[in-house]
C-alpha cells in the first residue's frame, strides 16, 4: 500500500499524483464511521454544547464565527453532502472543501442509465447526470478521501449506491474498496428502474449480504416515494411499509440493525402547514423503527429555482431532525431544482445544517413533543394505516402479487387509492426471466455469500477452496485501468492543466475551466422584458451563452429579480494581478488594552476643498465599528479643514494622532495635502509626538513611504486597521 | 375487489387495530413485514443470477470484463445454476491450471464446457 503524501492546507489537491500507483493503492480502513461525540457535551468559546461531536483539527466556521473567538462547533450526527458532476477529478476538489465545512459524509450519485447497465463500468469516462462508479474513479476518490480525512482530522464515509441490475457485483466492488455507505433497496429498481422483481430482490440478498462483510452502511430508497407521487405527503403509511419491507429483508439476508439506515424525508413543505404533516410523520417513524438509523434528508420534492425558498425549507427539516432524531443529517444542494449542483451550493446545504443545529443545540432539554394532543393522535393514524396496508399485501398474495396489483407510489391517502400507483410485471422489466435455481450441488468457494452454498465436506471457510477471496486477500483483486483511451481522466486533465497547475485562472462552478459565472439583476420591467433584458445585458457584458436560471417577480409591473448565468471565455494570467501585503492585525484584547493605557486621542476632518465624510465618518463611529468602539477619543473637525487648523488642534488637544481623509485627487491634490500634512508638522516640530494617518478611495497603502505620513489606507478600510496602525506606530516609537 | 370495497375492509381492520397497545401495534408491524419477507428470502436462498455468478467470480480475482464473458457463456452453456465459481473449479482441477487460466479457457473455447459436470459423475 502506497502511503499518500499529507495534505498542505495552501495548496491545491494535485490530481496527477492522486491517480500515480492506483493499481497499488489499498483504503487503509473499511467501513462505517460515526462521529466521535463526548457524553457529557463539548466546550467551545464561552458556550457549552449539548448535541455536538468533536471540533475538527481543520475547519472553516459559519460567517458570524469571528465574533465567537473562530468556533465551529460540529453537530453530533453524520452531515451528508451529494457531490457528483460527472468527473471526479473536479468532485474531489469539492469534497475537500465540503470536508473543511464539515461534510463527513459524501455521496456520489451514479452516471444517467448506469442501473441498467448488467455489470461494472471501467476506466474513467465522463458521466451525464453523474459519475460512472468504477474501480479506478472510487480508488482515486477513496485515496484522495484519506487524504483530505487527515487533514480535517475526522473520518469521512464514502458513498455511492447498490442498486441496479449489477448490485451484487457492485457491492463486492465497494467491499473491495472501502466505501463506508450505500443506498441498497431492491424496491427501488422494482419501483422507479423496473428492473424485474425477482431478479431485484434475489440479487439484494447476495448485495447486502456483502455489505456487511464490509461493514457498510445500507440506506433505504423509500424516500422517492415522497419524491415521486403527486402528494407526497399522502404516502407516509406506505413510506413506513417500504422501510419496513426493506429493513426485515435486510435482517434475514444477514445484515445487523446497526448498519440499517431509514432515508426519511420530511414530505411537506411551505406554504403547506409543514409541521402538521412533518413531525406526526417523523415520530411515527422513530416508533416503530427505534432499533435502526435514521438518515434525515431534506425535501426535493417542492425545490425550483429559488436558492433562499430551498434553504429555509431545509431550515425547518433540520428542526424537525432535532425535534425527533437524526443519526445523519442528509443535506441537499440548495440549486438542485436548477441545475447540476454548483460547488458553493454543496457548502451552502452543510452551512445551512451546521447552522441551525448550533442554532438549536440542546433543544430537546428546553421543550418536548406534546404527545397527547393532536400529534400524539395523527402518529397513532399513520401507523395503523401502514399495518393495515401490510395486511392487505399479505391478503392479495404478497410483496409480488401487490406490486402487480399497483399498491406502491399511489398518490392517495391509504386506503384510497387514485389509480396512479407503479404497477409492474412479474414477468417484465429489464433482466426479466434471469434467475436460475440452485443445482443441488451448486458451490460459490468465496465469503459473503447468501443461501444455499454446498461446500465439500471438511471445508468451512468456502475460499478455502481457492486459498482466498479477495475480501480476505486483497491482493487478489483484478484491476482495470482504462478501457477507453479517448473518454476517460487522463484527456479531460490535460485539458485543465493551465487552470489547476498553470498560471491561468477561469471562475468555476463545476469543472476546472467552466467559466460559468452567475449575474444578479433588479430589473424594473415586467417578467417579460425583465428576462429579455437580463440576456442582453449578460450578451452586452461579454457572457456566453447566457440564461435566466431564476426569475422572481417583485411587483407585476415594478420589477423583477432575476440570476443569469453565463459563461466568460477569457482566462486571467495570475503573473499579472498584483496582491496587496496582508497585514495582520493584533488580537482586539492587546488593541483595546493599548488604547486605554495611553488614552489614545485624535484630530480628524477631510483637507482640502473636500466635502465627503461618509468614509471617515465610518472611521470614527462607534456605530461602524470605528475606532470609538476600541475607546479612542476624536475629535472630529468637519470636512474642507486645512491642514494647519488640524495640527493646532492636535497641539491643543495633546492628540496623538491625526487623521485626515482626502477623496478628491484631480492633479495629484491628495497626495499633495499628504505631503503637507508631514512637512507641516516637521516645520512645527511635533512630527516624532503625532501618528499621521491619511485614507481615501484613491489612496493606497503604498503612499504612506512616499508621502512620509506613518499609514495610508484605501476603500474599505475598517476602523481596527487604523487602531492596528496606531497602536503599532505608537509601540515603535516606544509610546506604548 | 371494488375500491368500496377495500374501504370497507380497512374500517374493519381499522377497528380491531386501534384496540391494541402502541407496543402491540409495533410487534404486529415487525410481525406482518417478515412474513412478506420470508417467501422472497427463501426464492433468493435457491436461486442465482448472472450478477450473483460474476460477483463470485469478482471475489475469485477474475477481472469485471472477463467475469462478464465466463457468466454468460456458463449461462449459454445451462450451467449457471452450478455456480460460475463452480464451474472455474472443475475446471482448476480437471485441467491443474488457475481459477484464471480457466476463465481463459472457458472464453477460447467454450466447447470446454461440455459435459464438465457429467465427467465427474461418471
Amino acid at each position: 500500500m502506497s502511503n499518500p503524501k499529507p495534505l498542505d492546507p495552501n495548496k491545491k489537491l494535485d490530481i496527477e499524483d492522486i491517480l500515480e500507483n492506483l493499481e497499488d493503492y489499498r483504503p487503509p480502513r473499511k467501513g462505517w464511521v460515526w462521529r466521535n461525540v463526548p457524553e457529557g457535551g463539548v466546550d467551545m468559546g464561552p458556550f457549552h454544547y449539548r448535541d455536538m461531536a468533536e471540533p475538527l483539527k481543520n475547519s472553516i466556521g459559519l460567517p458570524a464565527a469571528k465574533y465567537f473567538d473562530g468556533i465551529d462547533p460540529q453537530p453530533k450526527c453524520v452531515v451528508t453532502t451529494e457531490i457528483a458532476s460527472g468527473r471526479f477529478e473536479d468532485d474531489i476538489r469539492r469534497m475537500r472543501m465540503a470536508a473543511w465545512h464539515g461534510a463527513d459524509h459524501l455521496m456520489v450519485i451514479r452516471h444517467t442509465g448506469q442501473s441498467h447497465i448488467d455489470g461494472l463500468m471501467e476506466g474513467t469516462p465522463e458521466g451525464v447526470g453523474g459519475v460512472p462508479i468504477t474501480r479506478k474513479q472510487i480508488r482515486a476518490s477513496r485515496k484522495a478521501i484519506d487524504m483530505i480525512e487527515d487533514e480535517v482530522g475526522r473520518p469521512i464515509n464514502f458513498h455511492s449506491y447498490v442498486s441496479g441490475v449489477a448490485g451484487p457485483e457492485v457491492a463486492v466492488l465497494f467491499a473491495e474498496e472501502g466505501i463506508n455507505g450505500a443506498h441498497q433497496d431492491p424496491q427501488y429498481n422494482v419501483l422507479y428502474r423496473n428492473i424485474n422483481m425477482y431478479r431485484s430482490f434475489v440479487d439484494a440478498a447476495e448485495a447486502k449480504l456483502v455489505m456487511t462483510h464490509a461493514g457498510i452502511f445500507q440506506i433505504d430508497g423509500a424516500h422517492n416515494a415522497n419524491a415521486t407521487a403527486k402528494a407526497g405527503w399522502l404516502v407516509m403509511p406506505e413510506l413506513l411499509v417500504q422501510h419496513g419491507i426493506n429493513c426485515a429483508y435486510s435482517m434475514i439476508a444477514g445484515m445487523p440493525k446497526e448498519l440499517i439506515g431509514l432515508s426519511t424525508v420530511p414530505p411537506n413543505s411551505p406554504p403547506a402547514p409543514k409541521l402538521w404533516y412533518d413531525l406526526p410523520y417523523a415520530v411515527a417513524l422513530r416508533d416503530f423503527f427505534s432499533e435502526f438509523k435514521m438518515r434525515a434528508q431534506q425535501n426535493t420534492r417542492y425545490i425550483e429555482s429559488s436558492i433562499e425558498e430551498a434553504i429555509r425549507t431545509h431550515t425547518i427539516d433540520t428542526l424537525i431532525s432535532m425535534l425527533t432524531s437524526a443519526d445523519i443529517q442528509s443535506t441537499i444542494t440548495p440549486d438542485e431544482g436548477r441545475n447540476v449542483p454548483w460547488h458553493y451550493n454543496n457548502i451552502r446545504g452543510i452551512q445551512t445544517v451546521k447552522q441551525t443545529w448550533a442554532a438549536l443545540d440542546g433543544i430537546k432539554e428546553l421543550v418536548e413533543l406534546k404527545m397527547d394532543g393532536p400529534l400524539g393522535e395523527m402518529s397513532r393514524d399513520i401507523r395503523e394505516r401502514a399495518v393495515a396496508f401490510l395486511e392487505e399485501i399479505i391478503e392479495v398474495g404478497g410483496y409480488f402479487a401487490a406490486v402487480e396489483k399497483g399498491f406502491f407510489v399511489d398518490s392517495a391517502r391509504y386506503p384510497e387509492r387514485h389509480g396512479d400507483g407503479i404497477a409492474r410485471d412479474g414477468q417484465g422489466g429489464v433482466a426479466a426471466d434471469s434467475i436460475v435455481p440452485r443445482d443441488p450441488d451448486y458451490l460459490a468457494p468465496v465469503c459473503a455469500h447468501f443461501g444455499d452454498n454446498h461446500l465439500p465436506e471438511g471445508i468451512e471457510h468456502a475460499c478455502d477452496l481457492i486459498g482466498g477471496c479477495t475480501l480476505c486477500k486483497p491482493e487478489k483483486i483484478a484491476y482495470i485501468d482504462e478501457l477507453d483511451s479517448e473518454d476517460c481522466v487522463a484527456t479531460r486533465l490535460e485539458k485543465t492543466w493551465p487552470y489547476r497547475k498553470g498560471d491561468l485562472i477561469r471562475p468555476e462552478v463545476e469543472w476546472a475551466g467552466d467559466g460559468v459565472v452567475l449575474l444578479n439583476l433588479m430589473i424594473p420591467e415586467n417578467e417579460a422584458y425583465s428576462r429579455e433584458a437580463g440576456l442582453e445585458i449578460a450578451r452586452r457584458m461579454g457572457l456566453k451563452d447566457p440564461e435566466v436560471i431564476n426569475l422572481m417577480v417583485l411587483h407585476p409591473s415594478e420589477g423583477c429579480f432575476l440570476e443569469v448565468k453565463g459563461r466568460v471565455d477569457f482566462d486571467i494570467d495570475r503573473n499579472t494581478l498584483k496582491i496587496p501585503e496582508k497585514v495582520e492585525l493584533l488580537p482586539e484584547d492587546e488593541m483595546r488594552e493599548g488604547v486605554k493605557q495611553i488614552g489614545l486621542k485624535v484630530v480628524a476632518g477631510t483637507v482640502g476643498e473636500d466635502e465627503h465624510s461618509v468614509g471617515l465618518r465610518e472611521i470614527l463611529d462607534i456605530k461602524h465599528g470605528g475606532i470609538e468602539k476600541y475607546g479612542v477619543k476624536y475629535t472630529y473637525l468637519g470636512t474642507s479643514v486645512p491642514v494647519e487648523k488640524l495640527i493646532d488642534a492636535a497641539i491643543e488637544t495633546g492628540a496623538h494622532a491625526i487623521l485626515i481623509s482626502t477623496i478628491i485627487s484631480h492633479n495629484d491634490v491628495h497626495r499633495a495635502q499628504m505631503r503637507k500634512l508631514n512637512e507641516l508638522c516637521i516645520e512645527k516640530g511635533i512630527r516624532d509626538k503625532v501618528i499621521l494617518i491619511a485614507g481615501g478611495t484613491q489612496v493606497n497603502s503604498e503612499m504612506a513611504a512616499e508621502t512620509g505620513l506613518d499609514a495610508t489606507f484605501g476603500r474599505g478600510t475598517k476602523g481596527n486597521q487604523v487602531v492596528d496602525a496606531m497602536i503599532k506606530a505608537l509601540k515603535a516609537r516606544w509610546m506604548l | 375487489m371494488t375500491d368500496d370495497e377495500r374501504i370497507k375492509q380497512f374500517e374493519e381492520r381499522h377497528e380491531r387495530l386501534k384496540n391494541l397497545s402502541d407496543a402491540e401495534l409495533k410487534e404486529r408491524f415487525w410481525e406482518l413485514c417478515n412474513q412478506v419477507v420470508t417467501p422472497i428470502a427463501d426464492l433468493a436462498r435457491t436461486h442465482t443470477s448472472p450478477s450473483i455468478e460474476r460477483s463470485v467470480l469478482l471475489r475469485m480475482g477474475i477481472d469485471s470484463q472477463l467475469a462478464f464473458g465466463v457468466v454468460d457463456r456458463i449461462n449459454q452453456a445451462g450451467l449457471l445454476g452450478k455456480g460460475a465459481g463452480h464451474v472455474l473449479l472443475k475446471l482448476t482441477e480437471k485441467y491443474d491450471y488457475d481459477v484464471r487460466s480457466a476463465a481463459n479457457h472457458i472464453m477460447e473455447n467454450k466447447d470446454v464446457l461440455n459435459g464438465l459436470f457429467d465427467e465427474v459423475k461418471a
